[in-house]
């Protein structure tokens, strides 16, 4: 648990923090919150020789509900979003979710950029905000280009990002409608077994449109297009949670680990789903 | 102004046995001011960090260290090759197996030490050890002992006799090459007899799991040899400072006075600390080489994958009853499984530790135990986890097989428990299996525990809850865990018991200041147990001296009275013991000073709380404070000046702690989550010394048995690689996982022990265990469910509805 030598870098603006990632490519990493980095390079998992520091870079954090639309920075921590009465009238999924990741210690640090640019299938916010159809936007070398969540992942930690590009913000539409954030774990501080984001929106009794997203069931978050599609125009009762709990099984693809066997993390997956559909309802 | 208090308030003010004293420790921990192995820098101290083997069963074909030894500031590399010449390649076990100090030639485990890497800080060692090259070729991987004991794989071949002959081991006579002893207690033909001809006999495999202590604080140690005076300073997490110095000597020739070992504030051991590991080796060997003083601390992953494991014992079970319920035999073979060395923490005389408590509180006529010792590709162990030696295994053995019974009479296991208890009057109890019980009353306690969760309003929902689930209307079923444990505690009689020949005897010496405070040192060492708090408080009340005026110190060698150390809840019943016994011999020679001082006969003053008083005139009267002061300033004929003591406590039998747990827990049958709705757990630790550290003992202890039955475990892959290395997968509960425990007790003293007392450290997880794991079964019995394996995680929860049909 002791890392390898490295560069501790700590600019002050972003032009700094490029100037490092375009010297040393593959060889730099950002920091923000450090919690998935940090032990990497205890475990020497991850070889980073160039560590740059985002805490001192200016104007990363802040929440901003705009109108419809909402931004939220990088380095803007888990804490932030719980106690952001703004985004709590936005999108309320998204303290739902914060609050069911790790323990207030690690949300005090972690960010929502690092949990969603890092690319691990474990982090809660990839899949959320593939829900929430957000766009990444990452500031480069070559100036500032946005992507949408459910473009950005590739494999487990291959993301879109290029090696010189940083992560800066999130940007989603403001929510109407139910919604929730349900996760199975085996602990406080644990990666999901499995876990679904649900955001629904019902008139005169009928879904008009249903946006699911699956966490830590693939390599990559899942946003169960189908899904979603069994649900609208339908009164969500037992018929349609089936159809939908069945389509998101058609698109996931879990491993066994120590959580348990593929048939377990399957049935935890079509358990979680229900019941985040129903909650979503009943909030809608 | 004495004269003004009350005897009770006397009484009070000396903050004596049974009071709620606040821990004096507490201070400097609360404070981030303790003091702790990796706390300890010395002048020009160097560091150590080992090259671990990543296969469980490998041949080491040859190491390249040129290129570690190249990096700057890199002092040195140990292999076994450096290590043969001072015949320190290998060290021996407690259990009397030897263990590879650097693998020689071969490695047995993944993580195993393969070499030693000293540099001049942390980071280098670390940057060195991924320079050394070794090259290894993989062996087949043998990780179940019951196909260990079929295999032609020879994992032991230094234990191998000329031409494949195979000598006895420490324990007898072996029956494989990959088995290291059978140990066999009780009556093997008169129990089949029994099971042969009884009413109902009930039959199961019960595993308890392969899991691991996880002290806060990992194992570690700083070793300091100095070459001018030749003697050798070794700072370390050692549950036995004198032991460890005694093992040490045997095996380096150093010369034992020329030893100091000193245990500083240690965090948590349970167990795990107990034993002698590699590091400690090679950083004695380190620092002789250098001559200067050379520190290994071991990180989380090295101590959950290499440091003394605990359990994995396969324990096949039958016990038999008649038809009314009286249990009438019990069988067990046990298969334990030991890893690579045989490296158990036991009394010699016990490769199985006390196993042989598995009748538990029943009354039992005929038993008969075996347990078959086997080696495969893990690490070695096996220690006491919280609990006496493989206690935990017993209790929970006897307390399943007990509600298997139950299910097979079609009884209720509360009442099935009530009428098999060994009844108060039949104390001392002679167990089937060679244990004298010393005192206990498990019908009173049953009941109390009982009414106070409304035993039968609770079946009455269960019955209600089941009914339910069976109609669609709800998908949670009820679980009511019940166990009843006797525990074995307080080792031991050194008739009996000894570790490498050393009696497990312990001692105290008291020194009684001339204004009249003192400090009393002892052969345990605390790991948080609270010993500078609780035995300052036996103390005060045998010599009446406030606790509050009275130092503990333990864990230095060169201060500290011979002793064993703490563990197996032993430092209550054995240390403890000598601290009473230590203050008695204090209060005689107080006796005569008072008797001199106050000019009347020895036998005409009696003690009173903190004073001797004249019989019959109280107003007449010598404070110990005063007494204090007089021993060391009065010339007294016949007596020599000063007030010292020291006793050494061999006790003559151990102390039996029992008691009453129930827990009730929600399952959802969908996603196998737990939820633990109440836990109720009643304690007999005999005498109470202070009942809000026994509260705070019982609430550790709970929470180390619910992580081990829901989810704690080491386990391993087929190719012998460590699944769960990492807290990511061990599981350490946190106050979010943790119920809300009620805690009762009855009192029942030790009828042998100077002041009654019987140990309770590890109590609740001898029972806790048990008492989660039950309550998973008990959730299932409706729907025809014998017996389902530990750790009750999600998946495996799930896996169990799932086979018994309840997913549709």
């Amino acid at each position: 648990m002791i890392p390898a030598a490295f560069e501790y870098h700590r600019p002050k603006d972003l032009e700094g923090v490029l100037s490092v990632l375009v010297e040393h490519g593959d060889d730099a990493r950002v920091l923000a919150g450090g919690h998935s980095l940090i032990p990497m390079m205890k475990l020497r998992m991850a070889d980073v020789e160039h560590l740059i520091d985002l805490q001192d870079v200016a104007g990363m954090s802040g929440i901003a509900v705009d109108g419809g639309s909402v931004r939220i920075g990088a380095m803007t921590t888990q804490n932030d979003i719980i106690t952001s009465d703004a985004l709590a009238g936005a999108a309320p999924i998204m303290h739902e979710a914060a609050l069911q990741i790790a323990d207030p210690q690690v949300r005090y640090m972690g960010t929502v950029g690092g949990n969603v640019a890092n690319g691990d299938p474990g982090n809660d916010m990839p899949g959320l905000m593939q829900c929430l159809d957000a766009t990444f936007t990452l500031v480069g070398p070559d100036g500032e280009r946005t992507v949408a969540a459910r473009e950005f992942y590739e494999a487990a930690y291959m993301t879109d990002r290029d090696d010189a590009e940083v992560l800066t913000a999130v940007s989603f539409a403001a929510q109407a409608g139910g919604y929730a954030y349900e996760k199975q774990k085996r602990k406080i501080g644990d990666y999901a077994t499995a876990a679904a984001a649900v955001l629904l929106t019902k008139e005169g009794g009928v879904c008009t449109s249903a946006s699911i997203a699956m966490t830590n069931l693939s390599d990559t978050p899942i946003w169960s297009e189908a899904a979603g599609a069994a649900l609208a125009g339908t009164s969500v009762d037992d018929a349609a949670i089936s159809a939908a709990v069945g389509a998101m099984l058609g698109d996931i693809d879990p491993t066994e680990d120590n959580r348990g066997p593929i048939e377990f993390k399957r049935h935890a997956a079509s358990v979680v789903l229900g019941r985040a559909i129903a909650r979503a309802w009943s909030r809608a | 102004m004495n004269k003004e208090l009350t005897r009770e308030e006397r009484t009070d003010a000396l903050g004596g046995m049974g009071c709620k004293r606040k821990r004096v420790e507490d201070a400097r921990f609360t404070q981030g001011k303790g003091n702790y192995v990796d706390d300890i820098k010395l002048p020009g101290m160097l560091h150590g960090d080992f090259v671990r083997s990543p296969y469980a069963h490998a041949k080491v074909v040859s190491i390249n260290t040129d290129a570690a030894m190249a990096l700057d500031g890199v002092v040195a590399v140990l292999t076994a090759a450096d290590l043969a010449p001072l015949g320190l390649h290998w060290m021996p076990t407690l259990a009397g197996d030897k263990q590879m100090v650097l693998a020689d030639g071969k490695v047995l485990f993944q993580g195993q030490e393969v070499a030693y890497v000293v540099a001049k800080d942390r980071y280098i060692a670390a940057d060195a050890v991924e320079l050394v090259e070794v090259e290894y070729e993989e062996l087949p991987v043998l990780t179940d002992p019951f196909a260990a004991m079929e295999s032609d794989v020879v994992l032991r071949e230094d234990l191998m006799g000329e031409g494949g002959a195979l000598p006895d081991g420490a324990h007898g006579p072996r029956k494989h090459h990959n088995h290291i002893f059978t140990w066999e207690v009780g009556e093997k033909e008169a129990t089949q007899q029994v099971l042969d001809e009884a009413d109902v006999v009930a039959e199961e495999m019960v595993y308890y799991h392969r899991t691991h202590p996880c002290p806060l604080e990992t194992c570690g140690c700083v070793a300091s040899m100095d070459k001018v005076n030749g003697k050798l300073t070794l700072h370390g997490t050692f549950q036995a400072p004198h032991a460890i110095r005694t093992v040490v000597s045997l095996i380096s020739g150093i010369e034992e006075h020329n030893i100091r070992v000193i245990s500083p504030d240690i965090g948590g051991g349970f167990g795990n600390k107990v034993g002698a590991y590699p590091g400690y080796v090679c950083s004695v060997v380190a620092s002789i080489v250098t001559g200067v003083p050379v520190k290994w601390v071991e990180d989380r992953m090295e101590n959950l994958m290499t440091t003394a494991f605990a359990r994995d014992y396969h324990m096949h079970g039958k016990i038999s009853a008649t038809k009314e319920g009286k249990i009438t035999g019990l069988w067990c073979h046990t298969t334990a499984d030991h890893g690579g060395f045989d490296a158990c923490a036991d009394p010699t005389k016990f490769p199985a530790g006390f196993m042989n408590i598995c009748t538990g509180s029943y009354d039992i006529p005929t038993a008969y135990l075996a347990v078959d010792g086997v080696y495969t590709n893990k690490a070695p162990g096996g220690v006491s986890y919280r609990c006496s030696f493989r206690v935990t295994e017993a209790a929970y053995f006897i307390e399943r097989m007990v509600e298997i019974l139950a299910i097979e009479l079609n009884m209720d296991a509360a009442e099935l428990r009530r009428i098999n208890f060994i009844k108060k009057d039949q104390f001392p109890y002679q167990s089937a299996l060679g244990w004298e019980y010393d005192s206990g009353d498990y019908h009173t306690a049953w009941d109390k525990a009982l009414k106070a969760v409304d035993y039968d309003g609770l079946r009455a929902e269960q019955a209600q809850r089941v009914e339910d689930f069976k109609a669609g209307k709800t998908r949670k079923l009820m679980g009511i865990g019940l166990t009843h444990f006797t525990e074995i505690v307080g080792a031991g009689p050194v008739k009996n018991c000894d570790i490498l020949g050393l009696g497990m005897f312990d001692s105290c010496e008291i020194r009684i200041h001339p204004t009249g405070s003192a400090i009393a040192r002892l052969g345990t060492i605390s790991q948080g147990q609270g010993h500078a708090t609780t035995f300052a408080q036996i103390l005060a009340t045998e010599i009446g001296l406030p606790a509050d005026s009275i130092t503990i110190e333990e864990g230095d060698t060169d201060t500290a009275p011979y002793g064993l150390g703490t563990y197996g809840s032993r430092s209550t019943p054995v240390a403890g013991a000598a601290t009473a016994m230590a203050g008695r011999k204090i209060r005689a020679k107080a006796q005569m000073i008072a008797a001199y001082l106050l000019e009347v006969h020895d036998d005409d003053v009696e003690f009173d709380v903190d004073r001797f008083v004249v019989k019959g005139a109280p107003e007449k009267f010598k404070t110990m404070k005063e007494i204090a002061f007089a021993a060391y300033n009065q010339a007294i004929p016949g007596i020599e000046p000063g007030l010292e003591a020291v006793s050494y406590y061999d006790p003559p039998n151990m102390t039996y702690p029992f008691g009453a747990y129930v827990c009730v827990m929600d399952i959802d049958v969908d996603t196998g989550v737990t939820d633990i709705r109440r836990f109720y757990a009643l304690d007999d630790c005999g005498t109470r010394i202070n009942p809000m550290i026994i509260e705070g003992q019982v609430h550790g202890g709970l929470t180390e048995a619910l992580a081990v039955a829901l989810g704690q475990e080491i386990a391993y892959d087929d190719m012998g690689n460590v699944k769960t290395g990492t807290l990511m997968d061990f599981f350490l509960p946190t106050a979010w996982e943790v119920p809300n425990y009620e805690t009762d007790h009855t009192v029942t003293p030790s009828p042998h022990h100077p002041i009654g007392a019987k140990g309770v450290g590890e109590s609740p997880h001898v029972g806790g265990v048990p008492c989660f794991s039950n309550a998973v079964n008990d959730a299932f019995r409706a729907f025809g469910l014998r017996h389902t394996h530990m750790p009750h995680d999600h998946w495996r929860i799930w896996k169990t509805a799932n086979e018994l049909g309840l997913h549709g």
